[in-house]
């Protein structure tokens, strides 16, 4: 489980340029669910998902995983906590340019230290499973939208995290594309990981993946009683 | 222990995938690198090998030359003085030498004419420095006529060429017979070039050579001391001159690398972003850059030292050789002997490798030590 406390993030603070991204948000993810963030461009969806995964640290409030505040761990904890817990999957794939797929999708397994034989092995498994088997040593830049989305994917399943957060995982491809990754995400939601998506596709909230919505807008989340509503559907 | 070592596994193989991805800039960086590597090695290697040289050489020199001034100049020094030595308490075997030069215009050189002490070569034979001798294109039983003191044409047959033991110096010898020698320049016998004392006991030798002035007024005395330390200086100095030029270089290339290692591009941070991103942290990145600074630049270095030793040492420090050693007009082929010396390999090593991995660490530490998030947006 994870929860925020009046959580916010303020970028800049102290200067002219100063903004609240975030604004004393209190929201809790239950584990094993799929949730989306919706809201308009620039209301906070993406340093939402940030702070919840630990990527940023909020400036007032309290992050909690599982009952543990990792607000306020130290660097190395959260990195550790983060590799272990979290799959993240970025609005603009962020994959590495120069680098094989294989060499890209092993990368957050690096530092676990983790023997290289097993890494490698899971890594192709992950490949062939999303139907990149072939790709495997192409270098990165050279993929298509759809692959490089994959590769994202298998790059944020290589550890095996419990919880994958999925910044605009469509927002890149077409229709029929949208349709395959989110079939790919309906999957790891089968596996019993918890999924934590941003999006405002009509594509993603008709496909009957999202089991909860949270608004966001301009920093707050906001439309409680719809939240509710497609809790009790979910249930 | 082994998730350690699988972790340094992991690093390396990013590092080497990571320093293929960008070919041309490292290639680029690895090159001058080894080139400064090889330059500063070249010089340092090349001048100590000349001190090696001449301490080999000066350590079969007699502890005192005496010579004969007239009217402050060199002359020739009479057999009288002989007897008139050996009477002196403290020293040892006195001898007289000969040896003068002379101008081959076929070479355009001034070659060395010198009497060996212990075997000479037979009447009528030369013994020849192999830098001469190739000069000339001479082989044994070959003739090498020169022309004498009064213009006339001297035969010499040659008899074989010297010992390149010391080939430095031994370059433009030519070493001949006492009754050539004389009949050659025209020296009559009972005159030698200076002569020479052994002193048998080295804190006397002071003390000798002040008694030897005083005894012969128109002497002057040089030590094998003094001799060694006119040639340390002439070698520290002219070296000197190379390590001041290659401490410029030495600046250039440090600024270059800090600018290529240092000026993080804007890819380069998003990719420490990512990484930051994904799960490693500050110290995985720091250690990343630091095995990546660490192959390129030791690599460059063994390949610049090891370019630097061969130049030196097998082809003849053809880049140095006109600077480096001035007095010797037929530039050997060279024979310094061949030796690594570890703590010059290691400042060397210190001074080169150091400053690179820190230029290209820092930047990075500054980069990795931001919040991901903030990174990748950019
Ligand atoms: N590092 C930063 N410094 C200053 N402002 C920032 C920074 N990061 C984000 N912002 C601002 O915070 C606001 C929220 O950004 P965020 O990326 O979370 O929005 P979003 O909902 O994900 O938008 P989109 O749908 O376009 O991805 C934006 O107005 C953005 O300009
Ligand atoms: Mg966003």
């Amino acid at each position: 489980m994870i929860e925020l406390l009046a959580v916010s993030k303020v970028y800049n603070a102290g200067q002219p340029n100063e903004f609240s991204a975030v604004r004393a948000v209190d929201l809790v993810i239950e584990p094993g669910r799929v949730t989306a963030l919706s809201g308009p461009s620039g209301s906070g969806k993406t340093t939402l998902l940030s702070l919840i995964g630990g990527l940023t640290r909020p400036s007032a409030g309290r992050v909690r995983l599982n009952g543990r505040d990792i607000s306020a761990l130290s660097e190395r904890f959260l990195t550790e906590l983060r590799r272990a817990s979290f799959g993240f999957v970025f609005q603009q794939f962020q994959l590495i340019r120069g680098l094989s797929v294989l060499e890209n999708v092993m990368l957050p397994a690096l530092p676990t230290g983790r023997p290289h034989r097993l890494t490698r092995a899971r890594a192709l498994d992950l490949l062939a499973h999303l139907g990149l088997a072939a790709r495997a040593d192409t270098r990165a830049q050279w993929l298509s939208g759809g692959e490089a989305q994959r590769v994202a994917i298998a790059r944020a399943l290589i550890n095996d995290p419990g919880v994958i957060i999925a910044d605009e995982p469509t927002s890149h491809l077409d229709s029929a594309l949208s349709r395959q990754i989110l079939a790919i995400l309906g999957e790891l939601r089968g596996q019993g990981r918890t999924l934590i998506l941003s999006s405002h596709d009509p594509l993603v909230f008709e496909s009957g993946l999202v089991e909860r919505i949270v608004e966001v807008r301009d920093g707050r989340v906001v439309g409680a009683e719809s939240e509710k509503e497609k809790m009790k559907d979910g249930a | 222990m082994n998730a350690w070592i699988e972790r340094q596994r992991g690093l390396i193989d990013f590092t080497v995938a990571n320093l293929a991805r960008r070919k041309g800039r490292n290639l680029g960086l690895f090159l001058a690198y080894a080139l400064l590597v090889f330059l500063l090695a070249s010089v340092v290697l090349f001048g100590d090998g000349l001190r090696r040289e001449a301490r080999l050489l000066l350590a079969d020199a007699p502890e005192l030359v005496v010579q004969r001034l007239t009217a402050g100049r060199h002359d020739l020094a009479p057999e009288a003085w002989l007897e008139q030595l050996r009477g002196l308490r403290g020293v040892g075997a006195v001898s007289g030498r000969l040896w003068g030069y002379h101008f081959d215009p076929t070479v355009a050189a001034n070659l060395t004419v010198q009497v060996p002490a212990i075997d000479p070569p037979p009447p009528g034979r030369v013994l020849l420095g192999a830098a001469l001798a190739r000069a000339r294109g001479l082989a044994a039983g070959d003739v090498l006529s020169l022309r004498d003191h009064a213009g006339k044409p001297y035969a010499f047959t040659v008899g074989g060429m010297l010992d390149a033991r010391s080939e430095l110096v031994s370059a433009d010898l030519m070493l001949v017979n006492e009754a050539d020698f004389r009949a050659f320049f025209g020296i009559e016998p009972g005159r030698y070039t200076d002569l020479t004392l052994a002193v048998a006991n080295p804190r006397e030798v002071r003390k000798v050579a002040e008694k030897v002035l005083a005894r012969l007024p128109a002497a002057r005395v040089l030590t094998r001391e003094e001799t060694r330390r006119t040639y340390e200086a002439v070698f520290n100095w002219r070296q000197g001159l190379l390590l001041t030029f290659l401490a410029t270089v030495l600046a250039a290339f440090a600024l270059l690398a800090w600018d290529k290692a240092s000026g993080l591009s804007a890819e380069e941070r998003r990719e420490i972003g990512i990484l930051k991103a994904v799960g490693w942290d500050t110290g995985d990145v720091l250690k990343m850059k630091l095995w990546e600074g660490a192959l390129l630049s030791i690599t460059a270095f063994l390949a610049g030292y090891v370019l630097a030793w061969l130049h030196v040492f097998y082809w003849g420090a053809p880049l140095f050789a006109p600077v480096l050693k001035g007095w010797s007009v037929l530039y050997p082929s060279f024979a310094l002997a061949p030796r690594v010396d570890l703590e010059q390999l290691a400042t060397l090593a210190f001074l080169t490798v150091l400053p690179y991995v820190a230029a290209t660490v820092v930047p990075v530490w500054r980069a990795a030590t931001l919040d991901p998030d903030e990174v990748i947006r950019e």
